[in-house]
């Protein structure tokens, strides 16, 4: 009888040790990673930025998406609200950056701003993803790997930014759809975005990431009348590769100034840390609790495997 | 099938008609010892099967047409609720009324709560099935079902809390068909196959808790990606894995409680005495156990609230949409769930396991659906997307219903004499050797 118990103890303590070993490293996500030394990023300043849609286009071109109804000369898509009023517009699956207005308080003139993947240091996108489908690049871009999504749309709820859109409408290959940084065509070359190039009004400045945030501080700095004293995107989320200067309140424009400093991998850091935790411990526990609940009738039959024990 | 056991129809409930000794064939086990032409008359005499029938007429094109044209013509196609009904109703509830199995098993086999054993197998059924569905959702609902096996076999996301969910329900669910299964070896008459899950039963056991702890909290887990989306009164990111762990320990037992009260009411020509006469007894002790996870779950809750210091939000609308929900679906039936125990009244603890059932769906619709996006705006499922999930359900109870009419879960399995019973474990043991040596196996008998 002892032999039987002994040997589904270590059955049992077989099961935690393959599921330990198979999650391991799911406790060693880490959420203390800053970015590649080398990583390029954006600095989007919306004092500067008229409306025109110019990026738009220049996306719309370089990545191949499908033309829109409405040209992008058009401004009246500004007046597009969905749901009641309660949304502007999004990115989706054939606009991987779109250009709001908002009339700010304070400011006599509308404030356009401008969205598209923030490309974080630490995506939460990446880390919710359970097959890998992203990569944060040295260059500092976040892209996608169509080939491995099973189509789970996990990073869809955790991006605390609402950029990834799916291709609801196609039946046999759905997969994501976001701004890449234009790392296949451009950036991996060393050359900026599509969108940064078509910017008439040099919104937007592209750099090594360290770099951009010297410069934002410094106009910021020299111009303490006109900006707000923040740098949206230097740490929020674990800082992000494109980081906004505004001359409004940043919830006036529709950026979540609630968001936490930390990386959203974080928060699921004290589950995912319990979880070896759980798998060393509770087979013994278990096999302990059921050795004491049942030590009792063991020798009295308890291991008899005949059938007619049913009739118990 | 009530009134037809009336008229003295046999119920198949062993291998043999008493009388005649004759095995049952597999063609009379299925039929339930019914000629085809009584079998169909059986079931269209039954209203409830008229409107399954109507629902599978709606929804079963519909499945075929999500698959053929895509997920954006039966859903709203939503970029900001990426998860509707399939995943918020689907996974996220189907699954913590699932956790029967896991509970039941630890109490019968591991605890040797012997006296808990007539309800154990509907316990286990009830688990199987529930992820069975869940699964079934889920494929429903991904954009590329087909590649499913990727997590397992072809690129590994280690770091994500789905990653873990997936192994564990994949892996759990062949834990419980091996669990179930016994079932079905004695109602098939695979005596070996049985003979070997028993011996494993401990081991299944022990794996069946290891995994639902960290599947049930990693279904939570899962939600603290969204601290900005998920009101902050159902977020928490330390706790919620823990919330959703607690609610589905007394989830599970209210969906047992639910599952014997239907069945006792609907199908009692195939539960036998044992089940029956125990069942009042059975229910006062599953309400014991739930209404001591409702006692955690209440104070967990509060200490959630305390933590993140959200107490100001209780008095907003979401404040009480969210009390409403402790109300309904915990409070008040934990305490219909103490004056049933302490006036030993089962009726009442089976009207507050209906509440506690309702009370978690609404918890797991709140926190994926209801308030997620909470500042933004409220997505209004597509009636396609309604009709479907309405659909897998009906299917789940058809497959139910089925397994139950037939399985020894409701009754045992009356066991064959000794004698066959060894016959058939030699013959597979030691082919071409003579029955008659059958001693070997004598000497472990009772």
């Amino acid at each position: 009888m002892k032999g039987i118990t002994r040997r589904k103890f270590i059955l049992a303590g077989m099961w935690g040790a393959t599921a330990v070993i198979m999650n391991g490293k799911a406790a060693h996500g880490k959420a203390d990673f800053e970015g590649y030394p080398e990583g390029m990023g954006v600095l989007v300043d919306l004092t500067r930025c008229v409306g025109c849609r110019t990026c738009e286009a220049a996306c719309n071109n370089e990545q191949n998406l499908p033309v829109p109804d409405r040209p992008f000369y058009d401004q009246s898509v500004f007046d597009e609200v969905h749901h009641d009023g309660k949304q502007k517009r999004r990115t989706d699956e054939n606009a991987y950056t779109v250009v709001n207005r908002y009339d700010a308080e304070g400011s006599e003139e509308a404030v356009y701003r401008k969205i598209q993947c923030n490309h974080c240091n630490e995506p939460a996108c990446l880390t919710s993803c359970f097959v890998s489908a992203y990569t944060k690049t040295k260059e500092g871009a976040v892209i996608y790997n169509p080939k491995a999504c099973v189509g789970c749309r996990n990073c869809m709820i955790a991006c605390p930014f609402r950029i990834p859109a799916y291709t609801y409408s196609k039946a046999l290959n759905p997969v994501i759809k976001k701004c890449i940084f234009c790392y296949d065509t451009r950036l991996v070359n060393g050359q900026p975005p599509a969108c940064i190039e078509a910017c008439p009004m040099e919104v937007l400045t592209f750099g090594h990431r360290d770099d951009l945030i010297k410069i934002a501080h410094e106009r910021i700095r020299m111009h303490p009348d006109v900006y707000i004293d923040h740098l949206y995107g230097e740490r929020e989320v674990g800082g992000t590769a494109w980081m906004y200067l505004s001359g409004v309140p940043f919830e006036q424009v529709g950026i979540d100034t609630t968001l936490q400093k930390d990386p959203i991998l974080s928060n699921a850091s004290e589950f995912l840390s319990n979880v070896p935790v759980v798998l060393a411990v509770w087979p013994a526990l278990f096999m302990g609790f059921h050795l004491l609940a049942t030590g009792d009738n063991r020798e009295s039959g308890e291991e008899n495997h005949e059938p007619e024990r049913k009739e118990e | 099938m009530r009134e037809l056991s009336g008229k003295g129809l046999l119920i198949i409930d062993s291998l043999h008609e008493p009388d005649t000794k004759k095995p049952w064939s597999f063609k009379e086990k299925l039929l339930l010892g019914l000629a085809p032409r009584e079998y169909l008359s059986q079931i269209m005499r039954n209203p409830l099967n008229w409107a399954m029938c109507i629902i599978l007429a709606l929804g079963v094109p519909l499945i075929v047409y999500r698959f053929v044209f895509g997920l954006g013509t039966v859903t709203h196609s939503s970029n900001d609720y990426p998860w509707g009904l399939f995943l918020g109703f689907g996974l996220f509830t189907m699954v913590p009324l699932s956790a029967s199995g896991f509970l039941l098993g630890t109490t019968v086999e591991l605890f040797g709560r012997r006296d808990f054993k007539p309800i154990e197998r509907l316990a286990l059924l009830n688990g199987l099935l529930g992820y069975l569905f869940a699964v079934i959702y889920l494929l429903v609902d991904l954009g590329q079902p087909w590649r499913l096996h990727y997590p397992m076999f072809v690129t590994w996301g280690t770091a994500a809390v789905l990653f873990l969910v997936g192994w564990h329900v994949a892996v759990y669910l062949t834990v419980q068909m091996m669990e179930v299964s016994e079932a079905f070896f004695e109602w098939a008459n695979w005596p070996l196959a049985k003979l070997f899950i028993k011996r494993i039963t401990i081991g299944l056991t022990v794996a069946g808790i290891i995994l639902s702890t960290l599947h049930q909290g990693a279904l939570g887990a899962l939600f603290s990606y969204a601290p900005s989306k998920v009101h902050p009164l159902w977020y928490s990111a330390p706790y919620l894995w823990i919330f959703f762990f607690c609610s589905s320990i007394f989830a599970g037992l209210g969906m047992v409680i639910v599952v014997s009260t239907v069945v006792k009411k609907t199908m009692a020509w195939r539960c036998d005495d044992n089940f029956l006469e125990n069942l009042d007894r059975l229910t006062i002790g599953l309400a014991k156990g739930a209404s001591m996870a409702m006692v955690t779950y209440i104070a967990l809750k509060l200490i959630g609230i305390a933590h993140d210091n959200e107490w100001a939000y209780l008095a907003t609308g979401w404040g009480l949409w969210f009390m409403l929900e402790m109300a309904v679906g915990v409070i008040i039936p934990l305490i219909l769930f103490s004056v049933s125990i302490r006036r030993n009244l089962a009726g009442l603890a089976r009207f507050a396991a209906f509440m506690t059932v309702f009370g978690i769906v609404l918890n797991r619709l709140n926190t994926a659906i209801i308030a997620f996006n909470w500042n933004l705006y409220q997505e209004i499922p597509h009636i396609f997307e309604i009709i479907i999930a309405v659909t897998l359900f009906t299917i789940y109870i058809i497959t139910y219903r089925f397994i139950l009419y037939r399985l020894p879960v409701l009754y045992s399995w009356k066991p064959a004499p000794f004698r066959e019973y060894s016959t058939a474990v030699e013959k597979s043991h030691f082919p071409g050797k003579e029955p008659a040596q059958a001693g070997v196996f004598r000497r472990t008998a009772k």
